[in-house]
Parts: C-alpha cells; structure tokens; sequence
C-alpha cells in the first residue's frame, strides 16, 4: 500500500512529527507480526504538522505538504494554484467547486486532499483540447451559458461528467446531471442548451 | 473552517476498529456527512478513521441463494443504477436515486447514508440540544416545519435516509464489526428513537462500524417503489417519503412493508397501513384505508401539520403506482 513515509515495526506507517496520537501504534500493532508478509498498514498522519501527500491533477504528478484537514478544494486553489475551481458554499450544496474524480464528478469542497491520494483528478483547467476549449466549453461559449460566469467552471465538468457516462443524454437527463449545480443568474435555460450542443459536438469529433 | 485533526488511513476494517477505540476518533466512509458536521462544528474530531481505501467493504454481488451483497462503500449513484438493484428492488434503487445530487450520490456510500447524523437546523447550528446533551429540545418551541410527527419525545428529529426507509420495507440485514467482534441485525432495529438514547440515532456501539447489506431475494409477485416528496424539486431531503414493498399473489397482496420517511426519528414501519392492504386488491380503496391508516396517532407540531395530509396523498400514491406489476 504505503509507498512512501517510515514504515515502522507494528504495522503503522507515521508520516509528519510524533504528535498526541502515539497512542495509536499500541493499537494498530495488534494482528501484525514480524514475518515477511507485508502487513496492510494503517498510515497515520499527524494532526500538527504537514504531511506529504501525492496528487495525479490534470495528468501531472504533484507532491506537496498538506495537513489532514485541508480540502480537495483547498489545495487545489491555494496550494497548486488551479483556480477555475470555484469555493461557492463551501458546504456541498451549490456545486461551484465540482471535479472529477476517477471521472466522477465530486464536490471538491466535501473532500479531504488526502482522500484524492491515488485518484486522478480533473478540473476545469484538465479539460482543455491543448490550448484550445475542450468541446463543453465551447458549447458554454456558443450558447451564452453564462451571465457573471461564476458557476460555469462546475457546470461545465458536471456537463463533462454527464457525457462521459451517458453520450447522448436526453434534456430531463442533463437537467438531473447539473442538478447538483446551482446558478444564481439563473442561466438554466443556456446550460441546458449548451450541454445538448456539447454531446453532439462529443459525438461528432 | 474546520478543526484540526489527524488522519488514519485504514487498510482492513481491523485497522478501522483499532483506530475508532481512541477518543475524538470519527469514521470517515464517504466523508460527505462528516465533513458537514465538522465544518458546522456539531462536533469535532480527534482523529479521523478513513475506511474509503478498503476495498472488501465496496461492491454490489448476487449471493448464492438471490439474495444481494451491497458493500458498505458501495456509492448512493451506484445502487441507483445497479442492474441487480434496478431490476429486482425499485424501491431501493429509486430511493437512492432521489438522495442528495448526483455529486453527493458519487461519493456517498451506503454505510455513511444510514448513519449520517440528523439535519435539524438547530442540531447544525449552535444549540446545545437535548442531543447534543443539553436539556432543551430547541425546535419544539421553535422552527419545526421540517421536524416528526411520530416518535418525538425531548427530541424531534426526523431520520434523513432515503435509503433507510426502503431497506427496511425490503427486510434487509445490515452487517456490524466491532471491538466486540462481528453481528448482524435487521436494518429495521438498526435506528433508534429519542426515548432509547437521545444522543444517538443508530443502536451502533462505540468503535462499530457498519460493514454490509444484504437484501433477501425478491419473493415471487414483489412489487416495490420509493414516492418522495420535496420541496426543491432539482434535490432536498424528504418532507414525507413512502417505501413500499408488497407481495402481490392471485390478485391480492399477501405480504407487504410499509415504512415511512421524513416523518419520524427513525424509518416509520406502519404496521396499520401494511394491514390495511393484506388481504385484498391494489386499488383506490386499499390505498385510502392506507394512508388512514399511516397517518393514525401522528402528532405534529405547530409548523408541521401539513405533513399529514402530504403524507396520507404520498401513499395513496405509492399503493396506486403498484396496482399493475
Ligand atoms: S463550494 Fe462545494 S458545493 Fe458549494
Ligand atoms: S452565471 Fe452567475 S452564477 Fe451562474
């Protein structure tokens, strides 16, 4: 499992300082022996301190310092700098902060950076064709889906997700894909629209 | 912001056990709820015990004999589009289907759907209620449009599950590790009301966790579905919502569950409307009796009234939409 950080006797593998949670090596010892066989390893992260964590981002490698209570969101924005992520509620209801995750769309606000270890993560930034638009964007851009654009980076990966499990949605079938999504602009009608338009530019391309 | 707290990766549910013996230690499945309660502050964690990596407490399996396994991690989006599900138990797989938003349904699992802690605002807010071990329950005098009109009693919570209430009309088992070793009990005895413990809504022990489902196989002439009602249209928790599952045999339903959510601290059995329908025909009349019946003894609120007749038109609903196969 663990790749990384000091694997000690006992099954545990501690990452970041010794901090008040020593306690927890007495207990994840029991079922682990000295044998060969690798023992799964309950790994620890300090609450004090920063540990290391590895994301997969948009197809990159990224190694950074993190604590145990940073957001997906949060490190995205703060740490690595992808701000088309948006913080809107910041409590999983409105959807501004929506990536993939594994493909699946996600509220990057209600996760742990550390829970993204080991996934590929996409956000908006990941969905570019090179330097141009990636086909939902465009179709964002074609249909005017948008008035102060600040839900558009998740509308636009919840659209992405949709497509990418169901090609060739009908319009109910979009509307329930960005009902996770809130527009304070109230841009409904266009997004609708513009997620059609993007499953047929999809399906052409 | 949230408080600060360590982080346990957990790679067996051994692991996941050990670690929830220490104090402030909080489990973490999906993450969803929990995120939630430690960003309100309803609590905070010492640590928090991630079980999302192990991968033997995922996936949905028939069982030898037709009943199906569901992982404890197996994700509200996937239960809803399951084929096993969707084919042999409507009910479960649109009551999953109704939960949260598609992002919530992508990352909230099963396990974390069953015990995730109650959304009274008051509980959300920063009220020392009666379950939060205070001495006051805040809603019975105050906003309590969203709150039971059954089984309150110092706490006036309702169970937010969809999914509760259609495994328990389905008669599933749910599957419990602990400290003390492994159990398993019927979802139905899984959730408890205020007069058991106020201060918790699941009969789960310290350092439990919830580890799978089972779903007995259909029984021949099952017809089942989940009718929901909300006030946001695009995605809410339930103000009143039905589960049904009845056994339709020569024309007449000759078993049936029928469990209520939105209504109560916990899924609903009501054992007056699964009487009302035994015996005889789906049809206008059995529905009525039904819903008279499902509504007997309710005892709302100031603000919460309405969810009775909601109620009693949700399951007229319900039993008409199961009239043909
Ligand atoms: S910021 Fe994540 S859902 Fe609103
Ligand atoms: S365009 Fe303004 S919030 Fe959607």
């Amino acid at each position: 499992m663990s790749t990384h950080g000091d694997d000690e006797k006992g099954g545990v593998s501690r990452r970041g300082f010794l901090g008040g949670v020593a306690g927890f090596i007495g207990v994840t010892a029991v079922g682990s022996t000295a044998e060969a066989t690798p023992v799964p390893k309950a790994e620890i992260y300090e609450a004090s301190g920063l540990s290391k964590l590895t994301l997969q981002v948009n197809g990159r490698t990224h190694s950074l310092l993190v604590e145990p209570r940073w957001t997906l969101l949060y490190v995205l924005r703060d740490r690595l700098g992808l701000t088309g992520t948006k913080p809107g509620c910041e409590r999983g209801e409105c959807g501004a902060c929506t990536v993939l995750f594994d493909g699946v769309t996600r509220y990057s606000c209600m996760t742990l950076a550390l829970e993204a270890e080991g996934h590929e993560i996409t956000t908006i930034e990941g969905i570019m064709a090179g330097e141009a638009l990636g086909p939902v964007q465009q179709s964002f851009a074609d249909e005017d889906a948008f008035q102060c654009g600040y839900c558009t980076p998740g509308q636009i990966v919840a659209v992405e997700g949709l497509l990418r499990q169901n090609a060739s949605p009908s319009i109910d079938e979009v509307r329930e894909g960005v009902s996770g999504n809130l527009c304070r602009c109230g841009a409904y009608g266009h997004i609708f629209k513009a997620a059609m338009r993007a499953a047929a530019m999809k399906q052409v391309s | 912001m949230m408080g600060s707290f360590s982080y346990v990766r957990a790679g067996s549910v051994k692991q996941a056990v050990a670690a929830l013996a220490h104090d402030g230690a909080r489990l973490h499945a999906g993450g969803t709820d929990l995120l939630g309660c430690l960003r309100d502050r309803v609590f905070d964690a010492g640590s928090v015990v991630s079980i999302s990596g192990i991968e033997e407490l995922g996936g949905i399996a028939a069982l030898s004999g037709g009943s199906v396994r569901i992982g404890a991690l197996a994700t509200l989006a996937e239960i809803a589009s399951h084929p096993l599900i969707r084919e042999r138990y409507p009910v479960l797989a649109e009551a999953a289907a109704s939960a949260a938003s598609p992002q919530l349904r992508n990352q909230g699992t099963i396990g974390g759907n069953l015990c995730q802690r109650p959304r009274c605002w008051y509980f959300r807010g920063d009220f020392i209620c009666t379950r939060k071990g205070g001495s006051l329950c805040y809603a019975f005098d105050g906003e309590n449009r969203y709150h039971c009109i059954f089984g309150g009693d110092g706490c006036y919570i309702v169970h937010p599950s969809d999914a509760a209430p259609a495994l328990v009309a389905l008669d599933a088992q749910v599957s419990i590790a602990g400290p003390g070793g492994s159990r398993t009990i019927a979802v139905e005895d899984l959730h408890i009301l205020p007069k058991q413990d106020i201060r918790r809504e699941t009969s789960l022990e310290a350092g439990e966790i919830v580890t799978e489902i089972v779903v007995p196989p259909p029984r021949a002439g099952l017809r089942s579905t989940y009718r929901k009602v909300r006030e946001r249209g695009s995605w809410d928790f339930a103000l009143v919502s039905v589960a049904i599952a009845a056994v339709v045999a020569a024309g007449k339903v000759s078993a049936a569950r029928v469990v209520l959510g939105g209504v109560a601290p916990k899924p609903w059995r009501s054992i007056a409307a699964e009487a009302a329908l035994i015996g005889h025909a789906i049809d206008e009349s059995a529905a009525m009796r039904a819903a008279a019946g499902a509504v007997e003894g309710a005892q709302p609120l100031a603000q919460n009234a309405y969810k009775v007749p909601l109620l009693r038109g949700a399951l007229e609903e319900a039993v008409m939409s199961l009239a043909r196969p």
